[in-house]
Parts: structure tokens; C-alpha cells; sequence
């Protein structure tokens, strides 16, 4: 019996009602008195030298309280970034400063040259219209290979090229991988392109800056997956205000996908700003904007090899791989291609060599960072797409070549790095074929072309590595920040409990679920527990949710605040019953003593916690709220086999997904429901990353794809009924939930499934395609078929 | 968007006036707003063509033509001829989505003439009449280039006059982020002969493909186009959905399945 509340339960999300009934309150929701309004003049060119910029007339205008340009901000700090890679030769990448409004040069289209605050956003507008700018454009570099080219445009005059950094990993195995890639019975080798995507949250950017003259303290509401981060890099690195002066609120934030991690530079105008002007001062993006200022994801250029011995094990795998970081470095963008990529590249396969080349280039585009996935997803798509090569080449089954080289044992040390604690991907693979009716499949392909369309099964593995990050490790590795994560327990008298975590909520259902591990810790009903997230001055610091992390690592920390409280309640009981406190018991909500018939209610605890007329005062203090914070030991590795089926329609190349199914492991589940939800959206931006979606610039640094006119999206009726399935469970031996992540494994899983469904339709259907760089438009897969 | 006074007058004539004094006429604005929004246009007067009794609604004439006033939405063309004219009713209901095809009129797609708009090739395909505040202007003449029509300035679109054909049908092939035609074939066969327009594909717009509608004519089923060439590649958009080349194959695909589908 499933059950009906507490951790396992598909409790309804609770904080849906709000969203759906237009009740919740987003940053753009908030207006504050005396607030203006911010409109942002960016550059229209992807490179040039800013000569003169006149705001005279501009400044004139009715309604403009203030123009801001780069002059401005001289003297104040420029946007930093939160992670140092280290290159090849041990020196750190080349770090260009990324001015809050461009001095000197702009580096690309969207780059903001001038800021205007006026009365209203129109009147913003006008006036934003009436600057005079000159700018002597420069030729733009867009393309990373040309980018790197001797006599190469630079985007940064006072770099010596625009190759941030080269990075091997692992440096001391590159002579052995090339060694064995010599020696092999058979080498696959595959280019390919992780196109560059735009991220596209529901909700666009906000940010409103307030200041209070009275008090010297700066409020920033904004659309933010972890506001504790940003006050710090905003406070320290950029502004110079202390952190007990500075409070960052993300109240509700309509989709992030890693886009709303970063610290941007409209945040810390906003509150920069306001405190010139003393008034609250806010900025809206348009959809317009977001597609050229919101940091963009993927982007990577991929050779990679794939070398097999004569019975078909993996030997080595050797990739380069060129990761655009765009015309500045976004907060984590550097560790996006490096430790986020290059250690997943292992997958779920035992090879024992393993050499990753990353060089990240700097060109005039819109920053790339983390999305969805954020350089998992572009390690499991060429790995799982040169494997789909290899078996074609080799003339085996593709699912028997996986099976034949998955680890099987833990833990499992692989060689770049990371240390695989559990997993059974034979399980996941298993439950897959029950899912998916593979034997059935000719038959439905032989139907599928009665009707002239070419069927096609693309079936794959994946890993990834969440619930990032063991502090100490990723210091080693460059980060600057630590990765734990924090809350706070507060019992209210009357046995109501609210749990501040440093993790944030933006779609993720944080509400019900953290809700549910701790009602069922101490055994109250669900609508007890209250979470509170969002605001730095009423949680504890924590460093937000990305990467899968906020079950794993925040979970962990509010499983360890309860305990604590579990404990001092314990011995709060025990004085209560006048019993030791060793045979004190919780269950349900009621505390007993072991063997006898005595009890005390959760709330007879509580209550007396705050009333301590009855009390062992002598031995601890009164009051019932515990903190704690959780520093993983490792990373988790949900994992899992996807499978998508497809038929291709020849005469114009259209794709349709016929269905698709996604057998994962995540370890134990805390909501079922919200589990389901999390694996749908990342198959649907999956799905939308294999056939739709795609930025495109032109060789000026135009970008062609900046609306919806020309950016596909995903939408109901592009997308399959989805088949999910987490019932193989091997719980995370680390984590005292036993947990693992399930944000991103959609988006990880699903695209190289797509794609290799469409190139097994096409090959079935006669046609010797190898590989088709994605979007696959109708377009693409209709050449690909041209030959 | 920059400030605009608006104006809805209730009768054409007043309605012309109001655009002869310099308004801009608006009937829909599925188009002209978005781009209002994103000033890249900036009219000071907006001439609101919806309030207008005569320009709305559909009727059939003595001579047996549908008649559709130029102010009726594509969701009630898309109910009102789903008898009467099924091809059109289908491609009207396809035009968008609800909230476009609940603004959007005909006269505005058609005096806008978007190159991958649905409604030209209807009008073309079947051979209709559209009539204006001055003329009744023939769907050969009407369609002058991408964005380009026979309207003169200040004269508007009162009226379309479609023929029924014996047999039709629209083959879209959508844009896969705007949902706009990549190619859209409009097939009608009438007594007299077959028409084929198509929209999306040309760069000078709607077009009719003559070779297509000879073989057709004789033989009104898709094997008859096997021996037909497609249209050449040559002025045909490309852009980042899809080369002239692959417009031009298309269009052939489309005819095929529009006459099939007939």
C-alpha cells in the first residue's frame, strides 16, 4: 500500500494552490513606495569600442531620474566568477573583468552600455532612446576554432588570446589513453555539436534594489536560485557591503534551470543604484532581453574516441572538446565543461582510461553557464551517441555492448576521479526492456512503413553525478565557495514546526516534500511543518538548489537539525515520565516509555519547552530549535536507461515521438508525485534540446534566433505520454535519506535517446547517416537523408 | 510602445475617413501590436476596424460565392464554413493559436500579406475576389510581394468573395518555433481547372504553381505530379528552418498530400 503521508507518499504539492490560482508572489509582484524603474540600453553590435556615449539630452527627458554608464561604476567591483580552472601547465584561467555596465568596449549583442532610471519604464524607454552612442564596431569572433586562430579578433584587449583556458584531465593518463587508442582492435570516433541553448524560464529576470538611509541596509528582492550566494558575491566582490547590511530575498521564482544561479549584473545595478538615488529602484525583463542577457547553456564542439578491444570491452576514451564561455565568465562557467564534464565521462561503463581535453574559449557571445544538466548532459550525450556508433560499426546489439561494459561492482573508482558509491544498472536496463516491448518492435516498424515513415529505437544509458559538493573536494578543484547546506528547526510551543533551509524553492515542490521527511521523523501530520526559504534574513546561510543538490545535501541538513530536535525532545519526555531517557521512544507524535503504558504527546513535549515550569533546567536550556549544516562526503549518482522510439517521416524529415520511457534510479523517493513531475519537465527540455530548440548567431554576432519566432520550444504537442519508472532503488549508502537527485536526469538521459532513434530509423530506411548535429529539425534529418 | 490615440468607427466610411486623416488602420493586430510592442512601430492613430457591422460576419451570394466581411475573426470562419467550405474552415482553425484566432481577422492577414501567412493561399487557391472600400481587386492581382499589395493608401478591405471548388485542401507545413507556414499548400479543383497557391515558400510571397496546376487540371490526382519538377530553388527563403531547396521540395510534398487529401 502506497502510503498517505510522510516520506513515500505522493502527497500533493501544497504550494500549487498559490501558483495556480494567482496567488503567488513573485519578484515582479513587488512594488515598493517611491520605486523606479530601470531600463537597460545594450549594445546592438557583438563587438566594438565605445567612443563617446551622450546623455544630455537624454538626462532631459520627462520622467528620467538618473542616466548611469560604465564611468559610473569605476571604482566599484566587477562581476565575479566563482570557480578558478586550473590549465594543463598549472597556470589559472585567464579571468577578464566583467564590468556591471560595459567600459570601454562592448563584447556583445546585449551587453549593457547605459542604464536608465526614470518614473516609469516607458519613460525609461523613451529617454534610453534619446543617448547618443558612438561605437566603432570591431570585427566580432563567434565561432570558437576561428576564435583560437592566430591574429584572431580579441575579445579582451588586454588578454593575450581568447582561450580562457586548456584543461586536461587527467593530465598523468594522457600518454596512456593515446597508447591504448593506438593499440586497439576498433576505435569509434564521433564530432559532434551540444548546441547552444537559451534557457527560458516561465518567469523572466527581476530584480528590485532597495535602500534604507535610516538603517545603511541594501534589500535585494530578486528572481534567484540561491539569494545567500548572491549576497555574498554581490556584497563582498562587487559592492563592498557587509553581509549584516545587505539582505537578498528570492521570494517566489518561476523556473531557474540553472539560468537564476548566477550573479548578474542588473542585481547588483539595481542595488548599487538605489543607494545613489535613495529610492527603490526595479528591473523587468522582457522575453526579448532574457534571450540576450539570461547566461546561455551547452555550447560544445566534441570529438571524442571510443576505443574497444577484440571482444568489444571500452580500453580508452579520449575527447576534446572546445566550451564557449561566451564574451565574460558567468558565475560557474568554468567548471561547467571541466568538473562538472570530465568526471562523468566514465558513464556507467568500466573503461579504464580515460583522457578529457577541454580548451574554453572566449568569443562574442552571450555567456554560457550552467543549464539543466550543466555538463553532465553533454558528457552522456556524445558517450552514449559513440557507443550508438561503435555497436552500428561493429554490427552488435547496442544494448548488449552497454550491458557487456557496465560497472557492476561498488564502489567503483573510476579514472577521472569521482568514486561511484552504488548503482545496478543492469536494473535499470532490465526494467527498461519490461517497459518498452523491445521484440515488439518490428512489428511496429514494419507497420510504421505500410504507412511510409521509417521507424526508429534509440535506447541508452546515463549518470550523473548530484548533490553537489563535498566542500573540501571542490576547494581542491577551484571553487570558491563551499557546497553544504544548512536549516533551521524552530518548534513553535503549540508543537507547529518551521524549517528555514539555506536550499531554494522554483518549481521544485521543496514545500511539500521537505515537509513530509520531517512530519514523518517525528510521526505529526504534513500541514505542521512549515518550510520558509528565500530570504537571507530569515534562513540560515546556504549556498541554493542547482544541480540536484537540494534533497541530497539541504534534506540532509534538516534530517540533521530533527534529530537534534528528536534528542532534546527525548530528554524533555524523559524528565516529563520520569523515566531515563534511553527508553524514551517517538512514534506518531507521541513519545513512550519502553514496556510500560506512559506517554506524553508530541505537544505536551513542546509546550513545555516554552512553558518550563516542569523542566530539567539544571541539565539543558528551554526552547526547542536546532540548526544544522550538512557537508556531503561525496557526490550522489542517480542513474538510470532511457529509450525513445520515433518515426521519421522521409519525404520531409519530420520527427515524431512515438514514445518514450525512462527507468531511473534515484535511490529512496520522499514524493513519488514530484519525482514523476521532475523526470517529465527534464524529458521535455531533453526532448526540446534533440529536436527544437537552438541559439543561432550569425558570423557578425547577430543573434538569429533572439523570439520565439525563430526559437523553438518544446510545447503539449510536440511531447509523447511518458513512460517513467524509479522502482529500482539503490539508496545513496552516504546521505542519511539514502537519496540521490532526480532534477536533471530528464534533460541528461534524453537527448542522445532521441538521436539515437532517429539515426536508427534512417539507417532501417536505407540511409547510411552516422550522426546529425541536433536540433534535428525537419530540415536537418530531410539533408541528412539527401546524403 | 509609444503613445497612439484610437479610434473604432462604426461604418467603413467614417473608417476611411479616420485612415485618410493619417490613423493607421487595425483589424486584429495579431501583427501590427507585437510589433507596436516592440516599437517598431509607431502610429499615432490607430483605426480600429471591428466596430464596423458590414465587415463582419459571413453570407453566401446569389452567384453562390462565400462572403466573408473583413473583420471576422479566423475562429469564425473556422465554425461558420466548416460545411460550406471545409478547406477553408480547416485552414482558418489552424492559423495560430485560440487567442490569435480569436483577435486575428482576414482582412488584416491579408492586407499585412505576411509571406508565411495562411490566408493568401486560400484566397489565391481559390481564385476570390476581395473587395475594398473602392474595388473588387481579383487574387491574381491582389498579392504583389512579400508584405506587398494592391491596396492603394488609405483604401481597406471591406469584403473576400471565395468560389467554392468542387474539391480542396491545405497542407501546411509549420515553421517549427512560429508555427507560421514553412510551406503551405492551398489546392482547389474547379470545374474549369486546378489551382495550386503557395505560401511560406517564396521570398516574393504567395505564388501559384502553374506547372503543378496543368498537370492537375488533366489529371486530379497526386500520381500526377510524379512527372512534375519542383518549383525551382531559386528565390525561395532560406533561413535557419530550412533552405530554398528544402521549401522547394516541400512544396511538391504538400501539393501531393493536399490533392490526395482533397
Amino acid at each position: 500500500m502506497p502510503k498517505d503521508s510522510g516520506i513515500g507518499a505522493a502527497s500533493k504539492r501544497r504550494e500549487d494552490l498559490r501558483f495556480l490560482t494567482g496567488g503567488g508572489r513573485y519578484t515582479d509582484d513587488i512594488n515598493l513606495n517611491g520605486q523606479t524603474y530601470v531600463y537597460f540600453l545594450r549594445s546592438d553590435v557583438a563587438h566594438g569600442r565605445i567612443k563617446s556615449i551622450d546623455t544630455a539630452a537624454a538626462s532631459a527627458m520627462p520622467g528620467v531620474v538618473r542616466i548611469f554608464t560604465g564611468a559610473d561604476f569605476e571604482g566599484v567591483g566587477t562581476i565575479p566568477c566563482g570557480w578558478q580552472v586550473t590549465d594543463r601547465e598549472g597556470n589559472p584561467m585567464k579571468e577578464p573583468a566583467h564590468p556591471i555596465l560595459a567600459q570601454g568596449k562592448v563584447r556583445h549583442v546585449g551587453d549593457p552600455i547605459a542604464a536608465v532610471v526614470a518614473e516609469s519604464l516607458s519613460a525609461a524607454r523613451d529617454a534610453a532612446e534619446a543617448i547618443e552612442v558612438d561605437i566603432e564596431e570591431l570585427p566580432a569572433v563567434i565561432d570558437m576554432k576561428k576564435a583560437l586562430a592566430a591574429g584572431a579578433p580579441k575579445v579582451h584587449d588586454d588578454l593575450a588570446d581568447n582561450l580562457c583556458y586548456d584543461w586536461g584531465f587527467v593530465e598523468d593518463n594522457r600518454a596512456a589513453v593515446d597508447e591504448a587508442i593506438k593499440k586497439a582492435a576498433h576505435v569509434t570516433t564521433l564530432e559532434l555539436v551540444n548546441q547552444r541553448l537559451a534557457p527560458n524560464a516561465m518567469e523572466p529576470r527581476v530584480a528590485v534594489g532597495d535602500y534604507n538611509k535610516g538603517t545603511d541596509e541594501s534589500t535585494l528582492y530578486t528572481t534567484s536560485q540561491n539569494p545567500h550566494v548572491i549576497r555574498l558575491l554581490m556584497g563582498a566582490f562587487v559592492l563592498g557591503i557587509p553581509e549584516h547590511k545587505l539582505r537578498v530575498i528570492a521570494p517566489d521564482v518561476g523556473g531557474g534551470f540553472g539560468s537564476k544561479i548566477f550573479h548578474y549584473a542588473e542585481e547588483a545595478f539595481c542595488t548599487f543604484a538605489a543607494k545613489a538615488i535613495k529610492r527603490p529602484v526595479k528591473w523587468t525583463s522582457s522575453r526579448s532581453e532574457a534571450f540576450m542577457s539570461d547566461a546561455h547553456g551547452r555550447d560544445h564542439v566534441t570529438k571524442i574516441e571510443l576505443a574497444l578491444d577484440k571482444d568489444n570491452n571500452f580500453t580508452a576514451i579520449r575527447t576534446e572538446t572546445y566550451a564557449n564561455m561566451g564574451a565574460y565568465l558567468s558565475t560557474f562557467a568554468p567548471s561547467v565543461p571541466t568538473w562538472l564534464h570530465g568526471t562523468l565521462m566514465a558513464g556507467n561503463y568500466k573503461t579504464p582510461l580515460i583522457y578529457v581535453n577541454v580548451k574554453a574559449v572566449f568569443t562574442n557571445t552571450v555567456p554560457v553557464d550552467a543549464y539543466r544538466g550543466a555538463g553532465r548532459p553533454e558528457a552522456t550525450f556524445q558517450l552514449e551517441r559513440v557507443i550508438d556508433k561503435a555497436a552500428r560499426e561493429l554490427g552488435v546489439d547496442p544494448v548488449e555492448l552497454r550491458r557487456q561494459n557496465f560497472v557492476t561492482e561498488f564502489p567503483y573508482q573510476t579514472p577521472v576521479a569521482v568514486q561511484y558509491d552504488t548503482g545496478d544498472y543492469n536494473a535499470t536496463m532490465d526494467k527498461l526492456m519490461e517497459m518498452i516491448d523491445r521484440k515488439g518492435f518490428d512489428a511496429r516498424a514494419a507497420e510504421s512503413k505500410k504507412r511510409g515513415k521509417l521507424r526508429g529505437l534509440g535506447i541508452n544509458s546515463y549518470i550523473e553525478a548530484c548533490g553537489i559538493a563535498p566542500s573540501q573536494l571542490v576547494g581542491q578543484l577551484g571553487a570558491r565557495a563551499g557546497l553544504y547546506e544548512s536549516a533551521t528547526v524552530r518548534v513553535n510551543a503549540t508543537g507547529g514546526l518551521v524549517v528555514m533551509t539555506g536550499s531554494h524553492s522554483h518549481g521544485q515542490g521543496h514545500e511539500t516534500s521537505f515537509a513530509q521527511v520531517v512530519a514523518d521523523m517525528i510521526g505529526i501530520p504534513e500541514n505542521m511543518v512549515e518550510i520558509v526559504h528565500g530570504d537571507t534574513a530569515n534562513t540560515p546561510m546556504g549556498m541554493g538548489t542547482y544541480g540536484s543538490r537540494s534533497l541530497a545535501v539541504g534534506g540532509s541538513a534538516m534530517v540533521r537539525a530533527t534529530e537534534k530536535i528528536i534528542a532534546k525532545a527525548k530528554k524533555i519526555a524523559a524528565h516529563l515520565m520520569e523515566a531515563s531517557e534511553a527508553d524514551i521512544e517517538l512514534k506518531d507524535g507521541q513519545f513512550s516509555v519502553a514496556g510500560t503504558d506512559k506517554s506524553v504527546a508530541w505537544g505536551d513535549v513542546t509546550l513545555a519547552a516554552y512553558v518550563p515550569h516542569n523542566y530539567p533546567l539544571d541539565e539543558i536550556e528551554p526552547g526547542l530549535e536546532e540548526t544544522a549544516f550538512y557537508d556531503p562526503s561525496n557526490f550522489t549518482y542517480p542513474a538510470g536507461a532511457y529509450a525513445c522510439e520515433v518515426e521519421v517521416d522521409p519525404d520531409t524529415g519530420k520527427v515524431e515521438i512515438m514514445a518514450f520511457a525512462a527507468a531511473d534510479d534515484f535511490g529512496n523517493i520522499v514524493n513519488p508525485m514530484i519525482v514523476d513531475g521532475q523526470v517529465h519537465g527534464g524529458i521535455g527540455q531533453g526532448i526540446g534540446q534533440a529536436l527544437l530548440e537552438g541559439v543561432s548567431y550569425d558570423e557578425n554576432g547577430q543573434i538569429l534566433s533572439a523570439s520565439y519566432m525563430d526559437y523553438a520550444m518544446p510545447r503539449a504537442d510536440d511531447l509523447p505520454f511518458y513512460k517513467v519508472d524509479h522502482s529500482c532503488q539503490t539508496p545513496c549508502t552516504h546521505n542519511p535519506l539514502g537519496v540521490k537527485g532526480c532534477g536533471e536526469a530528464g534533460a541528461i538521459g534524453s537527448p542522445p535517446a532521441v538521436v539515437n532513434a532517429v539515426v536508427d530509423a534512417l539507417n532501417r530506411g536505407g540511409h547510411a547517416v552516422t550522426h546529425i548535429d541536433m536540433p534535428l529539425s525537419p530540415h536537418r534529418v530531410w539533408q541528412a537523408m539527401q546524403g | 510602445m509609444y503613445n497612439f490615440d484610437f479610434t473604432r468607427p462604426s461604418s467603413i466610411k467614417d473608417a476611411v475617413a479616420a485612415i485618410g486623416a493619417g490613423g493607421q488602420a487595425l483589424s486584429g493586430g495579431q501583427t501590427l501590436i507585437p510589433t507596436m510592442k516592440a516599437r517598431l512601430a509607431m502610429p499615432e492613430t490607430l483605426v480600429s476596424l471591428t466596430g464596423i457591422q458590414e465587415m463582419k460576419g459571413i453570407c453566401t451570394n446569389d452567384a453562390g460565392q462565400i462572403c466573408i466581411g473583413a473583420a471576422t475573426t479566423h475562429a469564425e470562419v473556422a465554425r461558420e464554413v466548416a460545411k460550406s467550405y471545409p478547406a477553408l474552415s480547416d485552414l482558418a482553425g489552424h492559423i495560430g493559436d485560440p487567442a490569435v484566432r480569436n483577435r486575428g481577422t482576414i482582412g488584416g492577414s491579408l492586407a499585412n500579406n505576411d509571406p508565411s501567412a495562411c490566408y493568401p493561399s486560400a484566397v489565391l487557391g481559390s481564385g476570390a475576389i476581395v473587395k475594398t472600400n473602392a474595388r473588387e481587386i481579383a487574387a491574381d492581382d491582389f498579392f504583389q510581394g512579400m508584405f506587398t499589395t494592391a491596396l492603394e493608401e488609405g483604401e481597406i478591405i471591406t469584403e473576400v468573395k471565395f468560389p467554392v471548388p468542387q474539391k480542396a485542401n491545405y497542407q501546411k507545413f509549420v515553421q517549427p518555433a512560429s508555427r507560421f507556414a514553412l510551406v503551405g499548400v492551398f489546392v482547389a479543383k474547379f470545374a474549369d481547372g486546378v489551382r495550386v497557391a503557395v505560401t511560406g515558400a517564396s521570398g516574393e510571397g504567395v505564388f501559384r504553381w502553374t506547372e503543378a496546376e496543368a498537370a492537375l487540371s488533366k489529371d486530379f490526382s497526386a500520381a500526377a505530379l510524379d512527372g512534375v519538377a519542383a518549383p525551382s530553388a531559386d528565390g525561395m527563403i532560406s533561413d535557419l528552418h530550412g533552405t530554398g531547396a528544402y521549401r522547394a521540395h516541400l512544396v511538391k510534398v504538400m501539393t501531393a498530400r493536399a490533392v490526395a487529401a482533397a
